[in-house]
């Protein structure tokens, strides 16, 4: 076995592949070899590690030094600086720019060091595609230890006392749904699980695909032994091709291993895994349509009861979590569910993987304890608003929660205290606002998205939500009327209770959660015919103030459109009619005299 | 078809593999490799290091790099970093040295005084 001195983690996510990721790597071996280092230097691929916004990400071990927005041209002083001399390329440290005082281990950067990875235990650590190095880990430790000391029931009660809830959007307690399926009688069953991932701009689950798929596999082998099923199927989108291969790779690494398939580890416990390629509808995110789907049929949702744990995929008894429900079960197993509450808060235990996006420094990947706060996620590990903006809010769960407003900054993250708060914790997607957002464009966002994904089985969703984008049209176009607010309303609260499922339910959310906080906002549009962050375009107008203009007239020689007129040194004028509303006149004015309202 | 007992040979195996990315709890060594060091002779120190680690299977002991530390006439400089921090500085290294260093301090925890900075500074003043 040959010894490294030093180890490259190169990032191939997807976030970072689409940045050149697989030519950097090139690079890496390419000047390894040309400096006769390939005996001491190993180059290896991981998962995602989390900070996107400053990808592509390579990281030199022993000395845990992360350099940041890595192009193919820098490997080369990577190489001779860092790995034949020895000194860290300075200028592509991570928070170069930011401190004198530069961080060259990766354990002191703020943005890891209030971060508590479970799920993320190996993205960025390991390579992916090599199950020894999971193993090293202590991978498939936790199934070891089930199939030869523990009975299904124990393994039910362990995930049960653990207080697990799901990751993909419900929070439904892991360790139930498990006794519930188990309890089921049957000689087929399922598991299965739910790597969809429909909410835009949520990458919680492809990372985790991505940088540690054997934790994946290993946790539903735990499952399938814990309810008696032998068969596993992942429900993956076709648009996750990176995770796709390396699922490929991991479940035919696990068949030769023995730790998937016949007579696991020699226990008599058999089980196999298959993917299936989903073509990236929400509504199959759903349970029952994703099982619908899977079947071959049209991914449409059907009524519960019977639940899946009852009758599930084929009509058999089914389990499906999430991805990083499973994730954290390995874990689980090998620490014991008293070490698992220990972290988080009373009604919601372990961590949350949140996608961070939107107006923030740091975009990217972080998981947390439960229970941090909003302002810590937002300020010390996302690093703030850039441009000195102010936060307005941030909206977690995507198309089916809501968003949570300055003022509630400090409520710590947990299902219950998000729900009340009007939003939810969805699946992670957590998209930051500021001054400049608009919160009826933002909920017009998030609606226009459930329309269009609506399956169109129910009336409610299928009717009711266009109706309610039109209303929302409506008044971001300036022709909102009186009663238009209450209208909204009234279809919100309908659609909720009559939908079928839980795309319809909560499609709503987003508009009664800005109307909730938010509500002068649709006033202002409705009433006053003005949008405060000055977004919706329809209703803003440029304005000369006549006490500034000195009537020098160059606006009106840059107005595409001929709007503005007047008379040598007198004040100028816009013709509302003509102008387009580009704003090039207020740019090119020299006395401010020209203003936006 | 593995065994359990295959699956820890091969996490064993692969921990060795792995120590160096992870924090080891004991000890770390520095080889100064900036230029002035390379050009001394630190390669072959370096290479020393790892063999001898190796051979004596601590590979929880990363040998790490470090840039010039600013005493380029006592190049190649190894330092060996304790647990708590504190640090022993070899200088003029060569390969017999740092052997004798993995065997002495970092297998059995005694000091080789006579390679330190300090014997070297005493010793030049003397001649002087
Ligand atoms: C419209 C809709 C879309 C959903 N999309 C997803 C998804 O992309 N991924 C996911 O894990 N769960 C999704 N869910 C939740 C699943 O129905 C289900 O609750 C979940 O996969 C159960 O796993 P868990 O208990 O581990 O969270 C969605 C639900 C609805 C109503
Ligand atoms: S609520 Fe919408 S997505 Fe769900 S079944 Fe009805 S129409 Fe389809
Ligand atoms: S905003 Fe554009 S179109 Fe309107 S008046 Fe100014 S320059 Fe002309």
């Amino acid at each position: 076995m040959h010894f490294y001195r030093a180890h490259v983690l190169c990032c191939a996510g997807t976030g970072c592949t689409s940045s050149k990721s697989l030519d950097i790597i090139s690079n890496f071996e390419k000047y390894i070899k040309e400096n006769q280092l390939e005996n001491e230097v190993k180059v290896i691929k991981t998962g995602c590690f989390g900070l996107c916004a400053e990808g592509p990400i390579v990281v030199v071990y022993p000395e845990g030094t992360m350099y940041v927005r890595v192009s193919p041209a820098d490997v080369k002083e990577i190489v001779e600086e860092h790995l034949v001399k020895g000194r860290a390329v300075q200028r592509l440290l991570a928070g170069h720019d930011k401190t004198a005082e530069v961080s060259q281990s990766l354990d002191n950067i703020e943005f890891f060091t209030r971060q508590k990875r479970i799920a993320l235990r190996n993205c960025g650590v390991i390579n992916p595609e090599c199950i020894d190095e999971y193993i090293a880990r202590d991978g498939y430790s936790a199934l070891a230890k089930v199939l030869t000391q523990m009975t299904p029931q124990q393994v039910i009660d362990e995930v049960t006392a653990s207080n697990l809830r799901g990751r993909g959007g419900a929070g439904f307690p892991t360790g139930r749904k498990w006794q519930f399926a188990a309890n089921s009688k049957g000689d087929i069953k399922y598991v299965c699980c739910n790597a969809d991932e429909g909410d835009p701009g949520a990458f919680m689950d492809r990372s985790i695909l991505e940088g540690d798929p054997h934790s994946v596999i290993e946790a539903m082998t735990i499952a399938g032994y814990a309810i008696g099923a032998n068969h596993g199927l992942i429900y993956i989108r076709a648009e996750y091709p990176i995770a796709v291969q390396r699922l490929k790779i991991a479940i035919q690494q696990a068949n030769e291993y023995g730790l998937l398939g016949e007579n696991i580890l020699g226990t008599g416990f058999s089980f196999d895994l298959q993917i299936r390629l989903g073509a990236g509808a929400f509504v199959c995110g759903e349970e029952t349509a994703l099982m619908t789907s899977i079947e071959g049929k049209r991914g449409e949702p059907r009524v519960r009861p019977p639940f899946p744990a009852v009758k599930g995929l084929f009509g058999k008894p089914t389990v499906l979590n999430n991805v990083e429900t499973y994730a954290n079960i390995p874990v689980i197993i090998l620490k014991g569910a008293e070490w698992f509450n220990t972290i988080g808060t009373e009604r919601s235990k372990g961590t949350k993987v949140f996608a961070v996006g939107g107006n923030i420094v740091n975009t990217g990947l972080v998981e947390i304890a439960m229970g941090t706060t909003l302002r810590e996620i937002v300020y010390d590990i996302g690093g703030g608003i850039p441009n000195g903006k102010k936060f307005k809010a941030a909206q977690t769960g995507g198309p089916s929660g809501g968003c949570i407003p300055a003022e509630h900054l400090d409520t710590p993250i947990e299902y219950d205290t998000l729900t009340k708060l009007g939003s939810m914790m969805g699946s992670g997607g957590l998209i930051v606002l500021d001054e400049d957002n608009c919160m009826v464009d933002i909920a017009k966002f998030f609606l226009e998205f459930t329309v269009d994904e609506s399956c169109g089985k129910c009336p409610p969703c299928r009717i009711g939500t266009k109706r309610m984008l039109e209303l929302l049209e409506k008044i971001t176009s300036g022709d909102g009327e009186d009663g238009d607010i209450e209208k909204l309303e009234e279809l919100a609260k309908s659609i909720s209770k009559s939908a079928l499922c839980g795309l319809g339910q909560t499609a709503p959310n987003p508009v009664l959660s800005t109307l909730r906080y938010f509500r002068h906002e649709y006033e202002a549009h409705v009433y006053d015919k003005k949008c405060p962050a000055g977004v919706c375009k329809a209703m803003l107008h440029y304005h000369i103030i006549a006490d500034k203009c000195i009537g020098c007239g160059l606006c009106a020689r840059k107005c595409p459109t001929s709007a503005i007129s007047g008379d040598k040194k007198q004040p100028h004028v816009i013709d509302q009619s003509k102008c387009i509303k580009c704003g090039v006149c207020m740019e090119s004015c020299k006395f401010a005299a020209i203003y936006r309202g | 078809m593995k065994s359990i007992q295959e699956l820890e040979e091969i996490r064993n195996r692969m921990r060795d593999q792995m120590a160096t990315r992870e924090k080891s709890g004991g000890y770390r060594i520095v080889v100064g490799m900036a230029t002035c060091g390379i050009a001394a002779g630190a390669r072959p120190v370096m290479r020393a290091l790892i063999e001898e680690l190796q051979k004596r299977n601590r590979n929880d002991v990363p040998v790490t790099m470090t840039g010039c530390i600013g005493v380029c006439r006592l190049e190649p400089i190894v330092e060996v970093i304790a647990a708590d921090g504190s640090k022993t500085t070899y200088v003029k290294m060569d390969e017999n040295k740092a052997r004798r260093v993995v065997a002495e301090h970092i297998i059995n925890g005694n000091v080789c005084v006579d390679l330190t900075i300090g014997a070297a500074e005493k010793q030049a003043k003397s001649k002087e």
